[in-house]
Parts: structure tokens; sequence; C-alpha cells
């Protein structure tokens, strides 16, 4: 159907886009790259001259790498765990018929508006607060200590934050995907007896995969960068210093560029070994 | 749909699907409460739901402070300005890869996808010397573009899984009827789309509204949005809960209103090519 | 005194009628409570001199951020930057700033309390002017003190302090007897344990930047505070900074609290405090080794090299850390609530004597010396912190291993062992050693 000269015509279309993110990925990677084998300190008189793979050993080297590789793994997968599993539960209630279901759709959905840094300030503040948040009264209500949430459980109180952001996105996702569903083939497999586990393990999980699948990858497009949350919560404290979060502190807060683009290079390294990971099951999906 | 169902099944399926609504939403409702407490009303314990003094003294303190109006058009400009230079860029580019796929295409799309990866912070310097070299800093341009940039990605899938869904015969008749590729696009490919375009608007302006790294970075008063509004307040001296949730609904109204109002075409179209 | 504020007023409106060129000028400041004062008073200046002023108020950590990488990469944003005694000197040494060496005769500057000029000049030029200066001291609940059976002495030890925290302490009425920074970063929690090791004989680096977190004097301050804040202080203090704390003392819930000299007006403030009527103050604490455990600090108002508008940042800065300045707050809210600790006529005021807290803020900056801060000596210049480039970004890895031994994540051995890496590999990238 395609004629060459729709093609050369669809290339002509696609250049703007494509000349586009090309630049807006080659330079400031090209720029990244740069700085990595510099010796750039901004409070020192800036760039230094040339140290070949010194920051990259640094980086490396710091007590903190690993853990953090670890902390985004954890962050990442936490809150891809819990979004896709309440997302899916969510979803199929939602599916049911009920009074007022709009209203419910409304509220759902809500947190996805909240901006990062002002759902971390009134999550910190005025839920987890040992003093004087909402869960301290609760918790002295029923008689218990109040937990002092993002030290006894830092790890959890971002996910928590971040997965209650993205909860309203992966069940909008995945009921629109349920409502798909054809409806006479669950009816015969309910005429069949089939019990609503089988019904939902046999028939709803396939038919969500695709759906599954997008929710992770654009989750973790977002969630490999989150910063706000950490930044307002703990600072980076208590284990919860990500990839992200570290680069930010070699690149501004220790003022060493050069040190931070290498990171930056280990992130982005990081990003598509995991994105090339997700485009295995994606692209399978895609076309399925 | 024809599945009967009882009425005691539709009692237990609402009162389930409030209880979790309204879970899901109470932090919001908490938020908006207290930004109407005092600051006193604001710790008490047992806390004070709906019977205390409301009291507007919040939002005249934020007020005040800081020129509310400006932060918001700021915001206003920027997130609607990114969005459609993004869908005005990237409705060709969908176009030519539902339409005219090659192999490659696949391999593009994901491509601009990883891109969204880079962590910005590392190139905070690199965009900062650039935007002072072009005059782009404390800029609304700048900031449009660079958000642009930023959602670019995401603006090219959602349409090109919209475009994907438009039978290619459609097509077909209006070039045998001698039309242009332009006016193809323009009056037979765009209007079948524009619940998708709507979709897609919606969301990447939600998303350019909250972008907090480059908006806060890049601006000084000139282009500064709601996310340098919100920095202000984000650790006051001595109580205040009442303020910050004041300065926190202000900063969120106007995106949770108009994402309530347009939430039907929101949900509609978001399903980045999820259903088949 | 009437009389005076005319004299002045008319020597401002002289000087703005001279060649009358009307500037918008463009400050960055922190969201502190002095700072947000300063910004409703801003149309006294415009009147005066005609310039009007954008405010650009950001929290603490992001205005660091913001106004380090525009002063690094020269972009010009701001006409006036916040900053305080630790970029001063090392921004100023590397000519980032304008030198305020030709300031009016009107505006006094020897009137600056010597050692805020000191902290914030590099080789005896000032680069930035006060805006309020302050030290740290201990802050107490008279009630609660003497319920306790206990007298506060004006220069208590902190072994008297553990006594005083554990005696005071009623966890059955929500009362801890010590509310302390915990809060990882290293003007939060890290400043105060660092000024708290100086007076147990510890240093960060001895005299050849060797970092010094491995010794038994280090392992002592972190010991003694974990042990005192596990039985007196609050729940979760790991996470509390300034802030946290202030709120908590206000609402009744602390006996003791040490921190900023500049707190002392906020929780003897009744409008605010519940507390405001039964507040004392003593130094912060010692342990008979000659150094006591207070910081200096100030907030300090600087005009980055390369702006247009030089003239009218340095209008705004005479007028906002002026004498007058003083006066006009103290007119309109009292006398309470001036920015303290920048001049020292402020504290020949009879009017200021008679605050209660004035006094011991003069005597605990004028007990810190940034170039004697330590019982051994040191390479750095400092108390809470090293002036050096690199001292925000490790010390505030340092705090945040503090941190979590706070938090109980780890043993204190653990922490400083880690820290002590920490420093080393930073000391070594930047060439020290």
């Amino acid at each position: 159907m395609a004629t060459q000269h729709s093609r050369s015509a669809a290339r002509a279309m696609m250049a703007p886009a494509v000349v586009l993110l090309l630049g807006w990925m080659l330079i400031p990677l090209g720029m990244t790259l740069y700085f990595s084998f510099k010796k750039y300190l901004p409070l020192r008189g800036g760039d230094l001259g040339w140290v070949g793979f010194e920051n990259y050993e640094r980086f490396v080297s710091s007590s903190a790498f690993w853990p953090s590789v670890q902390a985004t793994l954890i962050i990442v997968g936490g809150v891809l765990a819990i979004t896709v599993t309440l997302g899916i539960l969510f979803a199929l209630l939602l599916d049911q018929p009920m009074w007022g279901q709009g209203v419910v759709r409304i509220l759902v959905i809500a947190p996805f508006f909240v901006m990062p840094t002002v759902s971390a300030l009134v999550w910190k503040n005025m839920f987890m607060d040992p003093n004087n948040g909402l869960f301290a009264h609760l918790w002295r209500f029923f008689g218990a200590d109040p937990v002092v949430w993002l030290t006894e459980a830092p790890l959890f109180s971002i996910v928590l934050i971040v997965s209650w952001q993205w909860l309203p996105f992966a069940t909008l996702i995945l009921l629109t995907a349920i409502q798909s569903l054809d409806g006479e083939q669950l009816e015969a497999a309910e005429m069949d007896g089939a019990p609503t586990i089988k019904r939902f393990w046999y028939i709803i999980l396939p038919h969500l995969s695709r759906a599954i699948t997008i929710v992770i990858l654009i989750q973790t497009i977002f969630l490999l960068s989150i910063f706000a949350e950490i930044f307002v919560t703990t600072g980076g404290a208590f284990g919860t210093k990500t990839l992200t979060y570290l680069i930010y502190q070699r690149v501004l807060e220790s003022q060493n560029v050069g040190l931070g683009s290498a990171g930056g290079v280990y992130a982005i390294i990081l990003a598509n070994i995991v994105a090339i990971f997700l485009m295995r099951i994606v692209g399978k999906n895609l076309d399925a | 749909m024809a599945r009967a169902v009882t009425t005691r099944r539709k009692t237990i399926n609402t009162a389930l699907a409030w209880a979790i609504g309204l879970l899901i939403f109470f932090p919001i409702l908490w938020t908006i409460l207290t930004s109407f407490k005092t600051e006193g009303q604001a710790i008490a314990d047992p806390p004070i739901f709906f019977f205390f003094d409301w009291t507007l003294e919040n939002y005249a303190i934020v007020q005040e402070r800081s020129n509310y109006m400006r932060f918001l058009w700021n915001s206003v400009i920027i997130a609607i300005g990114s969005t459609l230079l993004g869908v005005a860029i990237a409705i060709p580019a969908a176009w030519s890869m539902a339409f005219v796929p090659s192999k490659r295409t696949k391999d593009i799309l994901l491509w601009m996808l990883s891109t969204k990866m880079l962590p910005a912070v590392g190139v905070l310097y690199p965009i900062y010397l650039i935007f002072i070299e072009l005059g782009l800093l404390d800029s609304r341009a700048g900031l449009v573009i660079v958000l642009m940039l930023i959602n670019l990605p995401i603006i090219v899938w959602m349409l090109y899984t919209y475009f994907k869904e438009i039978p290619g015969e459609i097509l077909e008749a209006a070039r045998m009827d001698g039309a242009s590729l332009r006016s193809e696009i323009l009056y037979v490919l765009t209007p079948m789309a524009i619940p998708g375009i709507a979709s897609t608007v919606l969301l990447n302006v939600i998303l350019a509204w909250n972008e907090a790294f480059w908006t806060l970075n890049l601006t000084a008063v000139n282009a500064a949005p709601l996310t340098a509004f919100i920095a202000s307040y984000s650790s006051p001296e001595g109580l205040f809960y009442a303020k910050l949730s004041a300065a926190s609904t202000m900063a969120i109204a106007p995106i949770l209103i108009l994402g309530w109002f347009s939430q039907k075409q929101l949900v509609r179209g978001l399903t980045f090519g999820a259903v088949k | 005194m009437r009389l005076g504020l005319s004299v002045c007023l008319a020597s401002t409106l002289a000087l703005a009628a001279a060649p009358a060129m009307a500037d918008t000028i463009t400050i960055a400041t922190v969201n502190n409570g002095d700072m947000i004062r300063m910004q409703g008073y801003t149309d006294e200046f415009t009147k005066q001199t005609g310039h009007d002023v954008e405010w650009v108020t950001l929290e603490e950590n992001v205005l660091r951020q913001r106004v380090t990488t525009d002063i690094t990469t020269k972009g010009g944003q701001f006409d006036i930057m916040t900053i305080g005694m630790y970029e001063a000197p090392i921004w100023g040494s590397n000519g980032w700033l304008v030198p305020l060496d030709d300031l009016s005769e009107e505006y006094d500057v020897d009137d600056i309390l010597p050692a805020m000029a000191g902290g914030l000049s590099h080789d005896g030029t000032l680069y930035a002017a006060p805006f309020y200066g302050e030290s740290s001291m201990i802050m107490y609940r008279t009630d609660l003190m003497e319920e306790a059976g206990l007298e506060m002495p004006d220069a208590p030890s902190w072994a008297f302090i553990a006594k005083a925290a554990r005696a005071m302490t009623d966890r059955e009425n929500d009362i801890n007897g010590i509310c302390l920074r915990g809060k990882a970063g290293w003007g939060e929690g890290g400043a105060f344990i660092t000024a708290m090791a100086n007076s147990f004989g510890a240093r960060v680096f001895d005299e050849e930047w060797n970092a010094q977190l491995d010794s038994r004097e280090w392992n002592d301050t972190l010991t003694f505070f974990v042990n005192m804040m596990e039985d007196s202080g609050p729940a979760g203090y790991a996470t509390n900074g300034f802030n946290e704390n202030l709120s908590l003392f206000q609402q009744g819930k602390c006996g003791m609290w040490i921190d900023a000299t500049v707190a002392a007006s906020f929780v003897t403030n009744p409008d605010d405090s519940t507390v405001a009527d039964k507040v004392g103050f003593a130094l912060a604490p010692d342990n008979g080794m000659g150094v006591r455990s207070n910081w200096l600090w100030a907030w300090a108002l600087a005009i980055p090299a390369g702006t247009q508008k030089e003239d009218a940042a340095k209008q705004f800065i005479e007028w906002a850390t002026s004498k007058d300045y003083i006066e006009l707050v103290a007119a309109n809210e009292g006398w309470a609530n001036v920015p303290p600790g920048a001049r020292t006529s402020l504290y020949e005021n009879a009017n200021y004597q008679e605050v209660p807290f004035a006094k011991m803020t003069l005597d605990s900056i004028l007990s810190a010396d940034p170039n004697n801060s330590t019982v051994d000596p040191t390479p750095y210049v400092g108390v809470q912190f090293a002036a050096i480039p690199e001292w925000a970004g490790f010390w505030t890895e340092v705090s945040q291993e503090f941190s979590a031994a706070y938090a109980g994540q780890q043993t204190v051995e653990e922490a400083l062992e880690k820290a002590q890496a920490i420093v080393n590999d930073a000391v070594e990238a930047a060439g020290y050693r």
C-alpha cells in the first residue's frame, strides 16, 4: 500500500519529532559524557582538566553506590507491585454495577493530579509525623505507640506515597482494558460453572496482560527518576538514596559536576538495561 | 452487559467502592479541610473533621506573601503551551508511524521513550549553560520548549496508538478522492482522532503542570510557576499545617478541577493502546 | 529617636533624588520568619528609593541549590542573594561577589558585630551584609525545671543537661526532657552535632586534612547524644530539624531545646507559643574542656558580581541591614521581633536590653570563635562547618549516616566508620591530600 512517495513524505513528517528528540538526547548526553571525563568543580573554578576514568571509578567505589542501585530497584519494584495488584482489584470492582460510579471514579483519579512535592509534603507532615500526624493520632487512639514512619519504615513510606500517586493511573488503564473484555465469553464461562478465581486467572488476566505491560513500562520510566518524594521526606537518609538522588548529591550538594556526570552515565546504562528488558516484553505484547 | 445483578450485590459493590474511593481521596480532602482551620485546630488530638471555626485566614496570609495569580498564570501558559507545541510536532510523526510503518518504527518509538530515562539532575549544568547562551533563563518560552521535549515521547506514543486504530480504508478512500496529504491529515484523520488528541492533551497538561525539577531550576521571577510557589512553603517556622494546606490547595486546585471536569475525556482516551 | 529617623529619611531621599533611575531588583531569599517580615516592608524601600523589588522566596535547601547553580554559571538571575556564613567567604574569594567596601557613612559598617563581619569576609573584605546573626543556646521551661527540683546555671555542662533532661521527661504527659536536631543535612543535624563535638574535644580534620571521625572523641559525642535522646528525646528525633523542634517546643512538648538564638523570639511570642511566659535561657553546654557547643551563623545579603543593578542592590542592602530598619520593625512589631545578632548598637540600646533573651544571645555570639572552635588545632575556619567548598556535600552524607544511627538502623561505630571513609574520600577527590 505504501508508495515510494508516501514513504518519503512519512519520513519528512517524522523528521521534526525525531530530530528534536535526537537533539534533546544527544546534546545533554554528549555534554554529560564530556563532563564525566573532566575534573569539573564549579566552586573551585570550573574545568580543571581531563581525568580519564577517575570519576567513573570514584562513583562506583563510593559506599553509597550499590545501596543506591538497590534502593532504586526496591522503590520501582515496590510501587509497581502495589499499583498493579491494587489497580487490577480496583478496576475489577469499579467495573461492577453500582450507584455513583462516576463519583467514585472522580475520587479514585484525584491523586494523579497532585504535584509530587505537595503530595510528599502532605504525607510527611500531616499523616506520617510521629507527633502531630493523623496516623500518630490514630495509633494513640488505639493505645499503640505511634510509628515513626520515616525512620522505622523509610522505604515503605516512600513506596506508599508514590504508589498513592500512581495508583489512579494504573487503575484507569486497567479499567478501560477490562471494560473492553467480551462479556459473552465471561458469561459462557459463568454458565459452565467456572469459579470466580478460574475465570479471573484464565480469561481476565490474559486479556489484561497487554494493559499491565503498558502500565509497567510507562510507570517505570517515571519512577526511575522520582526525586521530590525523597527530597522532601528523608533527604536521602535512612537508605532511601536512589541513583537519581545520589547524582543530585554529587552534582548539587557536593558541586562535583564531573563525578555527577559519571553517575549520570551509569544511570543511563541502568535505565537502558531496564528498558531493554521491558521492551523485550512489551515488544512481544505490542504485536500480539 | 446483560448480567443479572441482585440489589444486594450492587449494594455491597457500592459500599466497597465508595469506601475505597474515599480512602484514596482522603489525603486531599484532609488537606482542603485543614486549610480552613486555625493552626491550633490543625494539629488537635483527637482530630477535628468538620466542626471547627472555618476561616479564610490562611489563604489571606499565603496571598499576602506571594502573588498567587502570577504563579498560576505561568503554570497555565507553560503547561498548555508545551502541550500544544508538542502535539503539533507529534501529529505528523505519529501519522507516519501509524500509516506508513517501516521495520524501524517500533524501534524509533521505544527509543523515543527511552530518552525520558535520562536523569534530569545529571544534565542540569549543561542545560543551564545552554540556557544562559540562548538567553532563555527565567523565560516561559524556555520552559515551554523543555517541557515539550520532556513530554514529546509520551505524546507521540499516545497519538500513535490512537491513529493505529483508525481503519486504513478510510484514508484510502480519501486518497482516491484526490485528497492531498495535508488535507488527509487535517480533514480526515484529525477529526476522527479528536477524542484521542483530547485525552493526550489533558494527560500532558497534567504532567507539565506537575513537573517540578526544570520549572524550579530554570526560573526566578518572570516564569516561575506553582511548583516554585509551593517551594517557599515547604518548611515555614513553627506551626504551619494550616498554611501549608492552604498553599497546597491553591497549587493543586486548578488542575484538580480541570481534571474532574474533563475526566470522561481523559479516561476514555487513556489506554496507550492497551485495549485491543 | 524620632528626630534621628526623619534625618535619615531625609538623607535617603536626597540620595534617591540624585540620579533617580528606578530599577527593579530581584532578590533570592530563604523563607525564614525575619525574611518574610522584611518582604512586608518592601514598600517602604520602594517609597524611599523608587526601586521595585521582586522576591524569590524558597525553602533553604532549594534556595542553596538555586543560587549556587546561578552564581557558578554566572547566570545573572538575581541582583541580591541571601547566603550564609558558609558561602560568603568561599564565593568572595572566587571573585563572584561585589565587595561591600564602599558602604555609606550613615550605614556605619563598623557597627556590625565583629564575629559576624569576620565570618562574612575574605581577606578582610566584607562580601555580605548580615541581616541577622545567630549562635545557639539553651532554651528551657522554667516551670518544668522547677518541678524537677533543679536550677539551670548560666553556663551548664553536658552532664547537667543529660541529668536535667532525664528528670524533666514525662512520657505520660508527652513531655520530652530535651529536643535536639537529628535531621540529616549539613545545616540541620549536621551543624548541631559538629558544634557539640567541638565541646567534646573532637575535630573533623587534623592539621594534615586527615579525617578524625574514627577518634574516641567523636565516638563519645555520638554515644552521649544517642543515649540522652533515647532516654529523654521525642519519638522520631532522627527526622527533627529546627522547624520540627520549634513546633514541639511551642506546643509545650520539650523541657529543653538547644538551638538557634533567633528561636528565642518565636518561643516567647504568645501568639504562637503556648509556653511563652515560661522560657529561660542559658549558654550552650560544655564539657569542661574550654570550648562550648554553640555555633555561629548569619543570613546575609550579597550582590553577585556582574549584575547590572549594583547601585540599586547596594541601596537595598544598606536599607535592609541598617539601624533604621531595626527601628522600623521595633516601632511596628516590638523590640523582641527585630532581626537580632547583626549590630553592636542593638545590644547597647536600652529598649532592647529589656528583651529577656538579648543578653544571652549576645553572650552566645561572643563566645563562638570561627578561628578557634576546637580543643585541638585544625586547618579550617568555621565552628559548625569547615569553610571549604566540599563541606556541604560530604557533611550532608555524613549526617545521613548519623541520622541512620539515631534511628537505630546502625550502630554509632558503624556510622562513624562510614563517615570517616566519606570524608577522606571527599578531601582526596578535592586534592587536599
